[in-house]
Formats: structure tokens, C-alpha cells, sequence
């Protein structure tokens, strides 16, 4: 079994021979010596987003000493971050098994509102989280039976699926939102987000969130399969996985982490919009390449996308705290997005 | 009788209009070498895939053991002790090569979570047992590193886990190199001395004689002949039975269908 790869026909295939080459025994070599090494190279995807974080608040930092050592700033991202990493690290799992899942923003809009129909009828707030979580797995289902047993494409049935959800709030609704004055004083409040020196509880409840879902991609069985189902589907039903059933399972996932996102949505202001949840889809979406999980599938990182959830949400609030106007947020997210994108695609080889 | 591991009886698969098994019976023995062989489009990869349990046929009897199976997929296949090395070898190329031999058969602890340690252990010491040394490569690598007989080996490792009484080869020496078919070789001896099964599919009539006790024929669909190495007495025999298959001299005609 050679290693020089000029007489393997595999790695002559239409890959970039020479770095590959080189890259292949340099990794090679040193695959199981040191720890370090080898917890480096597992974790290259989520440093990169790391790396652009930093490099992000760097900039900012330096265009504005003053506003950015500052814990306010930081505290009004971290109040919104919670609800965007709550569908984002879902997201990640559903783009590694090769779908991709655009319905969550009318899911976190539907999910707020029977969340805040069961408080507002006077029940417990606790009650109202698994009325929610309830309704997001069911959609979440609802949605992945449509792509993996209707066999729909999932770019447009969710996309589908996004509008007639929504459709639905606005038609019942007809755009008035629901106001919940008491909800500061429940436990629930107290428990999921209020603040304790100046951070918001839901801070906490989302380093558990993100440290499980790690786990469950990385270390156990159900991310195996969501990692091999989306690296070759035809492999994983060779070996006996129930493919099907494992594409169903990330999206009854990301209805269940919209669920989340959309109670605690509703908790940050006491009140549900019709249009709870919209603003998500493009930056939560952004955040998922922005942490590193690959587009084509197969491999990601849990903990690199709540990173890219963190530097795409500092965006808008970086830019006014820069001094420039509202008008440069979108320039930046677009900017932050390509170069994220550019600095990936040059972390991580695709290999086929 | 020796015990019988797997028997297929009057298996048909049609997709739509067209045949592409007519009707195959086939059986594999405990601790034998079967040799299935014939032209391309005779239905060897669908028969394989139908034993695999990735294609379903469209009629016919699966016995496991002696007995009928019901509802026959990939993971009672596996379940019923039948690894299946696929031509294609089945990888998922971006995971690492415990990633690759546990998939669909994981090691786990509580709850579903997956005993990495152990698997880790158990990935290097498949990688050992089937001569795969190599230092340059741990259990972390990433399969999409490794060259085509490197691959093949990772796909093998995953086949002789959990020692499986029979295992499928799907033209295992395509592509590789000689000392890697050796090394393909090498393993089939170890297997058939371990008393496992093996059904050996193949393009090369000599590799096949020469690993194979019985061989098995397959033509458009049908098996033509079912004949041992004994009663065949030469590779040329096969290949020249072959060749009166594939272009049937008027004189033999008769004798090539009986």
C-alpha cells in the first residue's frame, strides 16, 4: 500500500494532487501521536469560526475602544443570541444529513403563539413550553415527512411550508400580537430569563443546549448516523441504517430547538408577534456555514455554529456601536458571510 | 447436510419490464467458498444486493439457517451474521475509519452514547488483524485519505467485526494493486481456515478458481451451472464453459443449456 500518491489511482481522481498530497501525510503522520494535534485538527471548522469572532471583535474593539469594553454591548447580544442558537445548532444536524430546513421562522412564530395563547388563557408558563415543544416536534415532522417520504426537495418544501405556516398566524391573527404583563412574574421567567449580574439566564440554559447537542453529534449514535447518512446515504442503508428515518429525526429536531427559540423569544419582550421568528431565517441559516458545518453535507460543527451565531448577531450591534450607520449592516453581514465562507473552503478539504 | 447458512430460492427481481433475475436458486454452506461468476449483466450485483438486503426481490423464498425470512433488509442481513463487501466498498469518505467499520453497528453505553475508547480499540485491532500496520494511519483518519486497497481494507475490517459466518465480496481485487490483491487473498485463506463463509464475486476466472470450491454461474439472469472445483478440474474449463455461454457454437449448443 503505497503512499506516494502518483501511483494511487483513488487520490489521482480529479482532486488538487499535490496539496492533497502534502496535506495527507502531514496530517497522516502525526493522526494519533499528540492530543493536541489530533484535538486541533478534529476541531479545525469550529477554531476557524473562533478565529473569526475574534477577528471580528478585534476590529470593532479598535474602531471604538470605549463602547466595545463596555459589558452593555455585550449584554444586549447575549440577550437575543439564545433564540438564534436554538434553531442554529438544530440547522447544523439537518445540513450534515445533506437537507437543509428554511420552515423554523414560521415554527418559532407558531410555537410563541400557542406558547402565549396557553399563558394568555391563564396556565402555567411551564405548561405553555411543552404546548410549544409539542406543536415544534409535530411540525418538525410534519415538514420532514413532506422531504423524506413525499420525497420533495427540502430547499423548496420548507420554503413552502415557511409561507403557509405563516400564512396561517397572519390569517388567524390578523396581525395583532399577544401581551403577556404577567409573565415577569412567573417562575418560569425567573428560571429561563431573567439576569443575575448583568447576564441573562438564558445564557446559562444555552451552554447546556449547545454542550448536549455537541455530544449527541459527536459522541453518540444518533450523530454517527446523521454524519454517515449525509456523507453517503447509499453507504448507511448498505450498513443497515434506516435512512428515511434518520432525515425525519433532524427535522422533528429543528421544530423542537424552534420551539425553544420561540418561547424564549416571547420571554425577552412579554409579548408574541405575528411576525415572531422572520428575522431569523437568513442570519440563522448565515450562522451555520459561518461556523463551519459544509454545505455539501456530511460534516459540521455544534459548537462552531453557535461561534457563527454569535459573530453574525454581533453584526448589527458591532456596526451602530462602531458610530456607523444602520445602512452598513447588511454590507457587513454579507462581508463577514463570503470571507467566513473563503477562510472554510480553504480549513477543510472535501474529500470524495 | 452441513449447516446451511443462506438459501435463495426461485428469486426473481424485475425493474418494470425487465428481468434482471429470472428465477436464481443459490445456497452458501458453513466454511465454503463459493465463486459466483458471469458476464456483465448477469445479474451478480443485483443477487448480491437482494443477499445484502439493500435490494428487495420482486419474488422468491429467503431461508436463514433453514429458516423463511420476512420482511429481509440490510440490518437483519447483518443481524443474521451476512457482511457484505460492496464493490463500490460502501465508505463514507469524510469520517474517520471507526466512524466507517461501526456504522449501523455502533458500540454504545447509556443512553445511546457511543463507546469511543472501545470502539477506537477495536478499529485498530481489525486494522492489525488484517494486515493494515500502516503507522501513518489511526482509527481518527479520515477515510478519504486512504488509497483505494487502503479503503478496500477499512470496508473488510468492517466486515470480519462481530465474526460474521459469511461474508460477501463484490469484485474485491477491482482496481487494486498486486500486492493488495494479495493481501485480499490472503484474507479470504484466513477466513475460510477461521470457518467462515465466503461468496467470492469476481471478474477474473483464475483468481476466482483459484480461492473458490464451488462455483456458481450466472447468466442473463439465471444460473447456468452450479459445479464444483473438483468436478471442473482447470480454470480454462470455466472460462472455456464461459465463452460457450457468452457465444454458443451450434455443435454445443445443447449441451451448454443442459
Amino acid at each position: 500500500m503505497s503512499l506516494n500518491p502518483t501511483d494511487d489511482p483513488v487520490s489521482q481522481a480529479p482532486q488538487k494532487l499535490d496539496a492533497n498530497a502534502v496535506r495527507r501525510v502531514a496530517e497522516g503522520r502525526h493522526a494519533d501521536q499528540s492530543p493536541l494535534r489530533r484535538f486541533l485538527r478534529a476541531n479545525r471548522p469550529a477554531l476557524g469560526a473562533l478565529a473569526v469572532a475574534v477577528l471580528m471583535l478585534l476590529i470593532f474593539l479598535i474602531g471604538d475602544p470605549t463602547v466595545f469594553t463596555s459589558w452593555n454591548v455585550y449584554r444586549a447580544v447575549l440577550i437575543g443570541l439564545p433564540v438564534v442558537i436554538f434553531v442554529v445548532v438544530p440547522l447544523v444536524f439537518v445540513v450534515t444529513v445533506g437537507e437543509i430546513d428554511l420552515s423554523f421562522p414560521a415554527t418559532i412564530g407558531m410555537t410563541g403563539w400557542v406558547f402565549a395563547l396557553i399563558v394568555q388563557a391563564g396556565f402555567d408558563p411551564f405548561l405553555g413550553l411543552l404546548g410549544a415543544m409539542v406543536t415544534g416536534v409535530g411540525l418538525g415532522f410534519c415538514v420532514g415527512w413532506l422531504v423524506v417520504y413525499a420525497n420533495l426537495s427540502s430547499l423548496i418544501a420548507t420554503l413552502g411550508m415557511n409561507f403557509m405556516l405563516r400564512g396561517l398566524i397572519q390569517i388567524r391573527t390578523e396581525g395583532k400580537s399577544i401581551a403577556l404583563p404577567n409573565l415577569p412574574d412567573s417562575l418560569a421567567y425567573r428560571i429561563f430569563a431573567d439576569q443575575y449580574l448583568g447576564i441573562p439566564v438564558s445564557v446559562f440554559w444555552i451552554v447546556i443546549f449547545v454542550a448536549v447537542c455537541s455530544l449527541i453529534y459527536n459522541r453518540h449514535r444518533f450523530g454517527l448516523r446523521v454524519h454517515v447518512v449525509g456523507d453517503n446515504p447509499d453507504a448507511a442503508q448498505q450498513m443497515g441504517i434506516n435512512v428515511r428515518r434518520v432525515r425525519l429525526l433532524t427535522f422533528a429536531f429543528v421544530g423542537f430547538g424552534a420551539s425553544l427559540a420561540g418561547v424564549f423569544a416571547v420571554f425577552i419582550n412579554y409579548t408574541w408577534w405575528p411576525t415572531s421568528g422572520e428575522s431569523y431565517l437568513l442570519p440563522g441559516l448565515a450562522s451555520v456555514f459561518v461556523g463551519g458545518t459544509a454545505p455539501w453535507g456530511g460534516i459540521g460543527t455544534v459548537i462552531g455554529s453557535a461561534i457563527g451565531a454569535f459573530t453574525v448577531s454581533f453584526i448589527q450591534t458591532g456596526v451602530v456601536g462602531v458610530g456607523l450607520s444602520g445602512f452598513y449592516v447588511q454590507f457587513f453581514y454579507g462581508l463577514i458571510i463570503i470571507l467566513s465562507l473563503l477562510g472554510h473552503r480553504w480549513n477543510q478539504i472535501r474529500y470524495r | 447436510m452441513t449447516d446451511r447458512i443462506i438459501e435463495l430460492r426461485d428469486i426473481r427481481k424485475s425493474y418494470g419490464q425487465v428481468y434482471a433475475l429470472g428465477g436464481v436458486d443459490l445456497h452458501v454452506d458453513q466454511g465454503e467458498v463459493v465463486g459466483l461468476v458471469g458476464d456483465n449483466g448477469a445479474g451478480k450485483s443485483t443477487l448480491i444486493k437482494i443477499l445484502a438486503g439493500a435490494v428487495r426481490p420482486t419474488s422468491g423464498e429467503i431461508l436463514v439457517r433453514g429458516r423463511p425470512v420476512h420482511g429481509w433488509d440490510a440490518a437483519q442481513s447483518r443481524a443474521a451474521g451476512i457482511e457484505t463487501v460492496f464493490q463500490d466498498r460502501a465508505l463514507a469518505v469524510q469520517q474517520s475509519i471507526t466512524w466507517n467499520i461501526f456504522m449501523g453497528r455502533e458500540i454504545t453505553g447509556p443512553f445511546g452514547f457511543l463507546r469511543a475508547g472501545k470502539q477506537r480499540e477495536e478499529a485498530s485491532r481489525l486494522m492489525r488483524e488484517i494486515g493494515f500496520t500502516s503507522k501513518v494511519f489511526g482509527p481518527d483518519s479520515i477515510v478519504g485519505q486512504l488509497s483505494g486497497g487502503e479503503r478496500q481494507g477499512v470496508a473488510i475490517a468492517r466486515a470480519i467485526y462481530n465474526r460474521s459466518d459469511l461474508i460477501i465480496l463484490d469484485e474485491p481485487t477491482t482496481a487494486l494493486s498486486l500486492t493488495e490483491t494479495a493481501k485480499v487473498f490472503h484474507f479470504v485463506e484466513q477466513a475460510r481456515a477461521a470457518g467462515r463463509s465466503i461468496l467470492f464475486i469476481g471478474h477474473n476466472i483464475h483468481h476466482v478458481y483459484d480461492i473458490s470450491d464451488r462455483f456458481v454461474v450466472l447468466d442473463r439472469g439465471r444460473v447456468a451451472s452450479q459445479i464444483t472445483k473438483a468436478e471442473l478440474g482447470s480454470a480454462d474449463a470455466l472460462v472455456r464453459f464461459m465463452e460457450e455461454l457468452a457465444h454458443p457454437s451450434p455443435k454445443t449448443e445443447k449441451a451448454g443449456k443442459a
